[in-house]
C-alpha cells in the first residue's frame, strides 16, 4: 500500500541514461527545468516532449510507469489548470456564465501551465528513476564541494541525505509492521471522522518514533566505532569520470536549448 | 473444522515489475487445541501464511475458515476474525505505545469496546498467565523495563483479546536463555490451561520438539511435511536439503544408527534417548 509509490524511485535498467555520470544527469536536469521556463509558443514544447520521449526511450524504462508517477500531482495539476482558466484576463471571451468568464486567453495560458507542470515532473521523475539514490548524493556533494570557500557542509548535506534516503524503505516496513501488529490488537486506522483517526495514529506514531531514535542511536555508535570524523581526506571507492556518453548527452541538451531559444526569441 | 486453508496463494505487488509470490496452493487443516510447530528456513512463507489467519493480508487466490469464519480475496468486517486469532509478532515489544503497563495491556480488550470490569479483570488474567507482577509494574512506563518484561507485556496485551487461536512468530528471539525458558514454559502453561490452539514459529528444532504436538515444515511457499516430531524428524536428509536441522539428540541417535546400533530414528527428547540408550547398554551388557 504504501510502497505503491512511485514517483521517484529508481527503476534499475542497464542503459545508457542510467550510465551517466550524476553529475551530467543533475546539470541536465537543472539545464532542462530553467529551459521550460523560457518556452513561449507551444511549438517549443515540441522540442522537450521529444528530448523527454527520446531519453526514456533510451532509459528502457517503460513509459507506463512515467505516467503512473504523475497520478499523485494530478490534483496541483488540475487546480492550476482552474486558477488559470477563471484568472487570466483577455478579450476574445468563448462564454460567460454570471460572472465566470473564460476566455481564449485564459484557456490558452491553462494549458500551458499544466503541460510546464506535468513536463517539469515527468523530467525530474526520469532522472530519480535512472539514479540509484546513493549516486544521486555522490553527484550533489561533488557538485557543491566548490562552496566549500563559503564554508558550506558539502560533504554533511550530502551524508545526511544519503542516510535519509537509505532509511526511507527501512521505516516504511516498520511502519506496515506496527500497523499490523495493532490491527491485530484490533485498532482501526481506517474508520471514524478526521478527530478520531488522528487519534488512532498514536499507537503507531510513538513506536515508530521510539524505533526512528534507536536505529538513529545505532547508526551513528556504529559510524563512530568505525571511525567516521566527516568528508576531511575522505577517500571514495567509486570514483566519479566524465566519459564521451557524457559529452554527448550534454551537446544533444544543448542541442534542445538552443531549438527552444531560437523558437521563442526569434 | 476450526481453521480450514483451502489452495491458498498470496503475490506481492502483484502486477508491477517486483512481483513475488510468497506462498502457492497451501491446503491444511488444524484442530481445536493443536500445539502446532511450523518451522521453515527465511522466506519459506511462514510469516506470510500467518498473517493470512487473522486477515491482515488476504489470499490472492483461494480461502481459508477459522472456526467458520470464511477469509478470501474480498473479506471485509475483519474484527471478528481479530478476536478469535491473536497474532504475537516477532520482537512484538517494538509495538509498546502506552504511558502504562496496564494501559498497554488493556489496549487490545478497549478495541473491543468491553465494561471497565471486564478489561480490568482480563488485563489481571493475562498478566498472571505471562508472570508479570501488577502490583509491581502496573503504573510504570513499559519503556523502563528490562527487555524480556517488555516482551511479556506485549505478549499479555495480546492474551487479553482472549484469542480462540494464538499464534507466536519466533517468541524468544533475541532473549537470553533464561528468558526463552520461561515464555516457552508459560506458552506450555496456557495451552494446558486454557486449551487454546496455539501455532508456534520457530527455528530452533530443540524448542519444537520440546513443546508442541504436530509439525508442520514449509519451504519456498509449499507445505513439505507435517506430522508428529518423532516423524519429521526421522526425515534428517530432506530437512537438511531445506536448510533445516534436527533436534541434537535426533542427531545423535541418527549417527550411532549409521554406525550400526539397533536404535530408532525418530527420537528426539532426551528422555527417550536415555529410555532406548540404557536398554541396549544393560542389554549388551548381560550378554
Amino acid at each position: 500500500m504504501l510502497k505503491d509509490i512511485t514517483l521517484g524511485q529508481y527503476y534499475p535498467e542497464d542503459s545508457p541514461v542510467h550510465k551517466l555520470d550524476p553529475r551530467t544527469k543533475l546539470v541536465i536536469t537543472f539545464i532542462y527545468i530553467i529551459i521550460i521556463f523560457f518556452v513561449r509558443y507551444y511549438t517549443g514544447y515540441l522540442f522537450i516532449l521529444a528530448f523527454l520521449l527520446y531519453t526514456i526511450y533510451l532509459s528502457k524504462i517503460p513509459i507506463k510507469y512515467v505516467i503512473k508517477g504523475l497520478r499523485p500531482l494530478l490534483f496541483i495539476i488540475i487546480l492550476t489548470f482552474i486558477l488559470n482558466i477563471f484568472f487570466t484576463s483577455g478579450d476574445t471571451v468563448i462564454f460567460k456564465v454570471w460572472r465566470i468568464v473564460v476566455t481564449k486567453e485564459g484557456l490558452r495560458q491553462a494549458t500551458f501551465m499544466a503541460l510546464r507542470l506535468i513536463f517539469l515532473v515527468s523530467g525530474t521523475s526520469v532522472m530519480t528513476l535512472t539514479t540509484s539514490p546513493i549516486a544521486l548524493t555522490d553527484g550533489i556533494e561533488l557538485l557543491l564541494k566548490p562552496l566549500k570557500v563559503i564554508k558550506f557542509p558539502a560533504h554533511e548535506l550530502a551524508m545526511m541525505m544519503t542516510i535519509a534516503l537509505r532509511f526511507i524503505p527501512t521505516l516504511l516496513e516498520e511502519t506496515d509492521k506496527i500497523m499490523k501488529a495493532q490491527k491485530a490488537r484490533g485498532a482501526d486506522f481506517e474508520s471514524g471522522n478526521l478527530l478520531q483517526r488522528a487519534k488512532s495514529l498514536v499507537p503507531l506514531l510513538v513506536p515508530l518514533f521510539i524505533s526512528a531514535f534507536r536505529r538513529a542511536d545505532e547508526l551513528a555508535m556504529a559510524m563512530e566505532a568505525r571511525c567516521y570524523r566527516g568528508g576531511q581526506g575522505r577517500t571514495r571507492m567509486k570514483i566519479l569520470t566524465v566519459e564521451g556518453r557524457d559529452y554527448l548527452a550534454y551537446a544533444v541538451t544543448m542541442l534542445m536549448v538552443t531549438a527552444i531559444l531560437l523558437n521563442s526569441y526569434l | 473444522m476450526p481453521v480450514k486453508i483451502e489452495q491458498l496463494t498470496h503475490t506481492y505487488m502483484k502486477g508491477s515489475p517486483f512481483e513475488a509470490t510468497a506462498i502457492r496452493d497451501i491446503n491444511l487443516e488444524i484442530d481445536d487445541g493443536e500445539f502446532i510447530g511450523l518451522i521453515g528456513h527465511t522466506g519459506s512463507g511462514k510469516s506470510t501464511l500467518i498473517q493470512h489467519l487473522n486477515g491482515l493480508l488476504l489470499p490472492t487466490s483461494g480461502s481459508l475458515y477459522v472456526n467458520d469464519i470464511k477469509i478470501d480475496k474480498d473479506s471485509k468486517k475483519l474484527n471478528a476474525l481479530r478476536q478469535q486469532v491473536g497474532l504475537v509478532f516477532q520482537y512484538p515489544e517494538h509495538q509498546l505505545f502506552e504511558e502504562t503497563v496496564y494501559q498497554d495491556i488493556a489496549f487490545g480488550p478497549k478495541n473491543l469496546g468491553l465494561s471497565e470490569e471486564e478489561i480490568d479483570k482480563r488485563v489481571q488474567e493475562s498478566a498472571t498467565l505471562v508472570g508479570l507482577d501488577l502490583n509491581e509494574l502496573n503504573d510504570r512506563s513499559p519503556f523502563e523495563l528490562s527487555g524480556g518484561q517488555r516482551r511479556r507485556t506485549a505478549i499479555a496485551g495480546v492474551l487479553a483479546m482472549e484469542p480462540k487461536i494464538l499464534v507466536l512468530d519466533e517468541p524468544t528471539a533475541g532473549l537470553d536463555p533464561m528468558g526463552r525458558d520461561e515464555i516457552f514454559s508459560q506458552i506450555k502453561d496456557l495451552h494446558r490451561k486454557k486449551n487454546i490452539t496455539i501455532i508456534l514459529v520457530s527455528h530452533s528444532m530443540e524448542d519444537i520438539a520440546k513443546l508442541v504436538g504436530r509439525i508442520i515444515v514449509m519451504n519456498k511457499g509449499t507445505v513439505e511435511l507435517t506430522g508428529k516430531p518423532g516423524e519429521i524428524f526421522a526425515h534428517a536428509d530432506r530437512l537438511k536439503e531445506m536448510g533445516l536441522g534436527v533436534p541434537q539428540v535426533t542427531g545423535l541417535m541418527q549417527a550411532l544408527k549409521v554406525k550400526g546400533m539397533d536404535v530408532p530414528d525418530d527420537i528426539y527428547t532426551l528422555e527417550q534417548a536415555k529410555a532406548v540408550l540404557t536398554k541396549i547398554l544393560r542389554g549388551t551388557g548381560h550378554a
